[in-house]
């Protein structure tokens, strides 16, 4: 769930679901009030691609005016997209993650802020997500076109 | 006053300093893209963060004034780290960011070695790149004959955005498109119209906007830099010249607060390569109507013939634009011995050189502008004729508060200012109080009386300089600690011509007697190419460039360059300046003072100076002023007084620009292929403007 808008960081379901809408406690969850605008996700909705849309909307947004800003959402945006496919590295991850504090605090607005918060909520919550994905798309790789596994790799497995 | 602790070290600064400007105060180095001293602050680029203790996130210290600081619970002064964790991280952040869709092609940019990026890169960034995306291209921009552009290179800090509009007054370029996508643009992608725009190339940090004439040409470290002062107008900017081998590869400005702040103009800048064509690298002697090669030797007895037989009032001398004060004192010198007074500097006939300084040079000064609450300009177009001091006009403009008043042509100097009629009419109601201009003039605690050329080198240009400075006198122009009668030299030469006397004293004939036919039989022009030599006068041409003056010439003496020479020159404020040698003459051209001591000799008229040095103590006796090199001996208010009473009918002509072209005023201009190219450029601009 995103409590404020799309721009503060997402909960899960099972961490926020008896709290109060107010500032201290989302903020205790490390998330925020933001415009208190609710987005609730159930298990059909890839979150991966969730928020690559919310940071593509951002990248939409950014007005260019500042560093951070300009360059860091474009960049965020298309990591995130690779990700969503699974067409990334597991250390793409911490890159993101520190690229997302990079933009954080450093803007002259808050949309930096609003651009980089999604985006950790996600890796905070569900990097299994994410890392799931970059296996499932690695693992693709080691299929033949029959769908038979590469036996170069069996062999590696075994 | 307010205390603040920058890095552990309290220092006092003002409390309207930005973060930056304490932190440098107290020593701190902060790296900027952005932020830049003479223009408004954009805080963009993010690379000056730094950290405010007890504040959640770095701040931008070129946008966060000092007063703006919360002092600490206990009332202590704020305190600001410069190298904390927090500020190194949000330094390498941006770093990062600026460098991601930079193309990183410093091998092959012209930036290279001089680069804001590259060098704040070393100091501040980190050694790899982890973005392995697909790197932006960005179209490149057509900006004219002067910058060229490589915009993959940019990294969007606006300061050209911001000069154009604010320095040049010609908000040409402009930023479109949003996010990442944002470039900056001409929008229409003409040619800038500027005629500051070569600063463009100084202002970007990176190697987004080079110097189109200047582009593959050398690496700033492979260049002699010597420092001297311009002389394309009567400014005097503070210039460095760059020289490879015996080659000037070219000009840059130097910071003189005084004077060019840290502009000059395009043609300061770009008439490098009109220093290497059309250059007189021989003496040149007319034989049956043809001008052919000739030795020293064969060129001075070709004079000695011809001059030794004239009698002293029969031979004068024209000084050019160009002249240094120390070759025009060595020809007057040499003029003397043959009993000639006949001198004359070109456009200088309207002045009085016993009339005390204050008569003819810019008495405010030209940081003097920068307190003017009113300014009346007769019959000049500063932006062509000092597009430098029109800069400064206009920065004063923008502050607020000050009222420009124009007689003379109608034209566009960059800032608003009110036409009030296009001749001396005009001036006399002025004078008379009918105009409600004069009420602003009387008003006004500084205020400026700016006459320029196309007042004063027409042929009523006493009269009008006299009414002028009548009028000076009426609105009260001229009172304790302000001099306002400006005149506006606009050239190099001319201030420092009447400073030493090299014009018609007593007796003597002014540059348009010296040109009309059958008055002289020996006429000497130091490089004058803007006047017509009359038929039958034998013409000695002391000069650097094949220009009008080598064409009408008898004999051809190759003289050097300003940037061959050390002269010294007086600008239009009065100021004498040095201009060093940064290359040799070509050939076998030599400078300007030492051809004319050695024609001294063989004339066997010997001057009695043998080095620089000994010329210029002699010199020195008489005028002792131009040894104070960049100081100004102020003018006499007197001076104006004086000059007000002289009166004289004046003609009630309209007052004609005497800029046709600000590209190509000078014979260094003429011959070169860039000015020829600006100039074709800007009347293009003008007939599309006529249609």
């Amino acid at each position: 769930m995103i409590p404020g808008g799309s721009s503060v960081r997402m909960v899960p379901a099972e961490q926020i679901i008896d709290t109060p809408m107010d500032f201290d406690s989302l903020s205790k969850l490390r998330s925020g009030l933001g415009t208190a605008a609710v987005i609730v996700m159930d298990k059909s909705t890839d979150l991966i691609r969730a928020i690559a849309r919310i940071s593509y909307f951002y990248k939409h947004e950014s007005c260019g005016q500042c560093t951070p800003c300009r360059e860091g959402t474009g960049w965020m945006w298309r990591v995130l997209t690779r990700m969503a496919d699974g067409r990334a590295h597991k250390r793409e991850i911490d890159m993101l993650l520190e690229v997302t504090k990079q933009v954080e605090g450093h803007t002259i607005c808050a949309l930096g802020d609003a651009a980089a918060w999604p985006i950790q909520g996600l890796i905070a919550h569900f990097r299994h997500e994410i890392e799931e994905r970059i296996d499932q798309y690695s693992h693709k790789a080691d299929l033949d076109d029959q769908g038979v596994r590469d036996p170069v790799h069996m062999v590696a497995a075994e | 006053m307010s205390k603040i602790i920058v890095d552990g070290k309290e220092i006092d600064v003002p409390p309207e300093y930005t973060l930056l400007q304490a932190c440098e105060a107290a020593g701190a180095e902060i790296p900027r893209f952005c932020y830049h001293e003479r223009l408004s602050i954009a805080g963009n680029c993010r690379m000056c963060l730094v950290e405010v203790k007890g504040g959640p996130k770095p701040v931008a210290s070129c946008a966060w004034a000092v007063r703006d600081c919360r002092p600490g619970p206990k009332g202590e002064p704020p305190e600001i780290s410069t190298r904390s964790p927090m500020v190194k991280k949000a330094r390498e952040g941006v770093m990062e960011f600026l460098l991601i869709n930079h193309p990183l092609d410093c091998p092959i940019c012209d930036q290279g070695g001089e680069c804001d990026l590259q060098d704040q890169a070393m100091g501040y960034g980190v050694d790899t790149s982890r973005f392995a995306e697909n790197k932006r291209a960005v179209e490149d921009k057509y900006l004219g004959a002067l910058v060229k552009t490589s915009m993959n290179r940019c990294i969007q800090c606006t300061r050209c955005v911001r000069f154009s509009a604010e320095v040049c007054g010609a908000p040409e370029m402009g930023a479109t498109g949003r996010g990442e996508d944002m470039e900056i643009t001409t929008y229409l992608e003409h040619a800038l119209s500027s005629e500051l725009q070569g600063n463009l190339v100084d202002i970007c940090p990176v190697g987004a906007l080079t110097s189109k004439p200047y582009a593959f040409a050398a690496r700033p470290w492979e260049l002699g830099k010597t420092q001297s002062v311009d002389v394309m107008d009567g400014v005097g900017s503070a210039i460095r010249v760059d020289t490879r081998g015996r080659e000037v590869m070219r000009i840059l400005p130097r910071i003189n607060e005084a004077v060019n702040e840290e502009w000059i103009s395009d043609k300061t800048r770009h008439v490098v390569d009109g220093l290497r064509t059309q250059r007189l690298d021989r003496p040149y002697v007319r034989e049956n109507g043809q001008l052919r090669p000739a030795t020293w030797q064969e060129a001075f007895a070709t004079i000695a013939a011809k001059a030794g037989r004239t009698d002293g009032k029969r031979i004068g001398a024209i000084a050019g634009d160009l002249a240094a004060v120390d070759e025009m004192y060595a020809l007057k010198e040499l003029l003397a011995k043959f009993g000639s007074v006949n001198l004359a500097v070109q456009g200088g006939d309207a002045f009085d050189a016993k009339a005390g300084r204050g008569s003819y040079i810019f008495n405010p000064t030209i940081a003097g502008i920068d307190q003017a609450d009113a300014i009346l300009i007769i019959g000049s177009h500063p932006r062509k004729e000092a597009a430098v001091l029109n800069a400064r006009i206009r920065k004063r403009w923008r502050t607020g508060g000050l009222k420009v008043g124009m007689i003379g042509a109608k034209s566009d100097f960059t800032y608003d200012h009110e036409y009030l009629g296009a001749g001396t009419d005009t001036l006399a109601d002025l004078a008379a109080g009918k105009h409600s201009f004069a009420d602003v003039l009387k008003n006004a605690q500084h205020p400026i009386i700016l006459v320029g050329p196309g007042a004063y080198t027409r042929h009523d240009g006493a009269a009008v300089l006299a009414q002028a400075a009548k009028l000076a006198v009426d609105v009260g122009a001229l009172k304790d600690g302000w001099n306002g009668f400006a005149v506006l030299q606009d050239t190099a030469s001319r201030a420092g011509a009447l400073d030493i006397g090299f014009s018609p004293a007593a007796g003597g004939l002014t540059t348009a007697q010296m040109t009309t036919f059958g008055t002289l039989d020996v006429l000497f022009l130091l490089g004058a190419d803007e006047i017509k030599a009359p038929d039958g006068t034998f013409v000695v041409y002391i000069g650097t460039h094949g220009d009008q003056g080598a064409h009408r010439a008898d004999v051809i003496l190759p003289g050097a360059a300003y940037t061959e020479k050390s002269g010294i020159y007086v600008n239009t404020e009065g100021r004498a300046q040095i201009a060093n040698r940064a290359a040799f003459p070509p050939g076998e051209a030599r400078e300007d003072w030492a051809i004319i001591r050695a024609l001294s000799d063989v004339l066997g008229k010997r001057l009695p100076f043998d080095s620089l040095q000994a010329l210029r103590q002699a010199m020195f006796k008489t005028s002792p002023h131009l040894m104070r090199l960049d100081q100004i001996e102020a003018g006499k208010a007197d001076d104006v007084k004086a000059l007000a009473g002289k009166g004289g009918s004046v003609d009630k002509a309209a007052f004609k620009p005497t800029v046709e072209d600000f590209y190509l005023t000078n014979p260094i201009a003429r011959a070169s292929a860039v000015m020829a190219e600006c100039s074709r450029l800007a009347s293009g601009r003008m007939l599309t403007a006529a249609e």
